[in-house]
């Protein structure tokens, strides 16, 4: 049974989608920021993992341990320094902002790694499969739709359980008021950015185990993750999940009928979604 | 001993001047109302106090203070808290995380929790896991009063808190206040309704155009010089 496996496969990969896609989601559901930076930032978290992994010698599960601090403090200061001077009525000057920030990171990984191809090696890991019976699934890509599985699930725990997540709801909803509650919006948004930074880590983690990368890759990654979040429906985070395997599964399916379909089946689905379902599939009650 | 104070206060939104010159005070324990007609500049007043605007820092005088030129999340952490026009709930949270959300930023030791605002409304409890934008106008400003006072708030602003809303519900929401205000909340109102104003509060400033043009005790306060307060002098 073919299919069953290259749907099966198809799945997974939109594990991989889903992680780069939450950490845009998140900060798109909280300030309406859509930062075209992203997958530049997840390339850049790859090299961290990269660079601690080379410095030290340990684990790259354990290396982005280590870098996910660090990376929740540079998105933490990113919104703190940068975005929150950009954020307002307009949107045009994140967009602007963040297309400028795309190709500084880019030109800055250059300059520090550059343009040779890497890959963070995980060992036997990176062969390692299991036997199903119908289908035979890598260890790699299941561990990658397990952790896109967690992240959402923290993320929604974090949204609807916490204080913290309360905030984040109250101040996507009204600011101004949610000032009168004692909340500084802009702290909330510096602490949502962190926190996307965190997801963007565990995305790089598995864009470096899984393949090479290089300085220029991340704005791929972005269209991806741009894809899964529309299709999902803007602000949920679920639907992200949705719109990840949807996009994992088209390419996977478009692969086996033509090995040249790949990446255009991939965007033939979100057009398709566009059209049938404009606002995406589990869209929010409200804007 | 005053809690509260304008002193000169302006405000303005770009080229438009709301406010010329109030002067306002709240004393401990008291409840002022603020009345004028639509455009006097009452919820411009109230949005200084707590910060949305912001102003001189002297404008405004909070326990000897000077808080204008503070944001609204610090002004809230003093003490300060408001119950906004429209009464403003948050549509992604239900009932019970509107309240909870009002302690946000600031977690003072006081009469008032969950349990507290549930016995003063209690048909808040029943709805406690409805979106707030669920309930009716009487049941969403009960949810407005009570997130404000979860901060345990030394004072309690309250903009056009029966605006829209049915004379029975306004009646039921003006019953707790004597209980807000046993709590240890001094209160300042903004009022259309000059009756129920005058019947609660403590002292009355009524407002045109930007500028205070009348204040007393509800007493000393006779219907002809009000009405000309509110609407200017006939000419």
């Amino acid at each position: 049974m073919n299919w069953i496996d290259t749907i099966a496969q198809g799945v997974l990969l939109g594990g991989l989608y889903a992680l780069f896609a939450a950490g845009l989601s998140l900060v798109f559901g909280i300030m309406r920021l859509v930062n075209l930076a992203h997958g530049d930032l997840i390339v850049m978290g790859a090299y961290l993992i990269l660079l601690v992994v080379s410095v030290t010698g340990i684990n790259p599960f354990l290396a982005a341990a280590v870098a996910m601090p660090v990376m929740f403090g540079l998105g933490w200061a990113l919104q703190r320094v940068v975005l929150n001077r950009v954020l307002g009525a307009d949107i045009l000057p994140p967009l602007l902002v963040t297309f400028g920030l795309s190709i500084v990171v880019q030109n800055v990984l250059l300059e520090g790694f550059t343009a040779d191809s890497q890959r963070i090696g995980a060992g036997p890991l990176e062969t390692a499969s299991v036997d199903l019976g119908v289908v035979t699934l890598g260890v790699m890509p299941l561990l990658t739709f397990g952790s896109a599985v967690a992240v959402i699930m923290a993320l929604n725990w974090v949204f609807y359980r916490t204080p913290l997540g309360r905030a984040f709801r109250a101040t996507s909803d009204d600011p101004v008021t949610a000032s009168l509650m004692g909340i500084k919006p802009q702290g909330i948004f510096a602490v949502a950015t962190g926190l996307a930074m965190v997801v963007v880590t565990i995305a790089a983690l598995y864009l470096g185990m899984r393949a090479n990368f290089d300085p220029t890759i991340g704005p791929a990654r972005l269209i991806y993750a741009f894809e899964a979040v529309i299709i999902g429906g803007l602000g949920s985070l679920w639907g992200t999940l949705a719109g990840g395997v949807i996009i994992g599964v088209a390419q996977t399916v478009g692969a086996a009928i033509n090995p040249e379909w790949q990446i255009l089946a991939g965007h033939v689905a979100f057009l398709v979604v566009l059209l049938l379902r404009p606002r995406g599939l589990f869209p929010r009650a409200f804007d | 001993m005053t809690l509260l104070r304008t002193m000169g206060l302006t405000a303005r939104y770009g080229d438009f001047q709301a406010l010329f010159g109030v002067d306002m005070a709240l004393e401990t324990g008291q409840t002022v109302a603020i009345i004028g007609a639509n455009g006097a500049g009452k919820t411009t007043l109230m949005r200084s106090i707590a910060g949305v605007l912001r102003n001189a820092g002297d404008q405004v005088m909070f326990d000897g203070r000077a808080i204008g030129a503070l944001p609204a999340d610090e002004i809230m952490g003093l003490g300060i808290a408001m119950v906004p026009e429209g009464r403003k709930l948050f549509p992604s949270l239900s009932v019970e995380e509107n309240l909870l959300i009002g302690a946000y930023g600031r977690r003072a030791v006081g009469h008032w929790r969950l349990e507290t605002v549930y016995a003063l409304f209690p048909i808040l409890r029943e709805r406690r896991m409805s979106p707030g934008t669920a309930l009716s106008g009487g049941q969403q400003q009960m949810v407005a009063i009570g997130r404000a006072l979860m901060s345990n708030p030394r004072v309690l602003l309250c903009d056009e808190i029966s605006l829209g809303l049915a004379p029975v519900v306004i009646r039921d929401i003006y019953a707790a206040f004597p209980q807000i205000k046993a709590a240890g909340a001094s209160v300042v109102l903004v009022e259309q309704d000059i009756g129920q104003a005058m019947k609660v509060a403590d002292r009355v400033y009524c407002m045109m155009e930007g500028r205070v043009t009348l204040s007393g005790a509800p007493g000393d306060l006779s219907r002809e010089a009000i009405h000309d307060a509110y609407f200017g002098k006939a000419a």
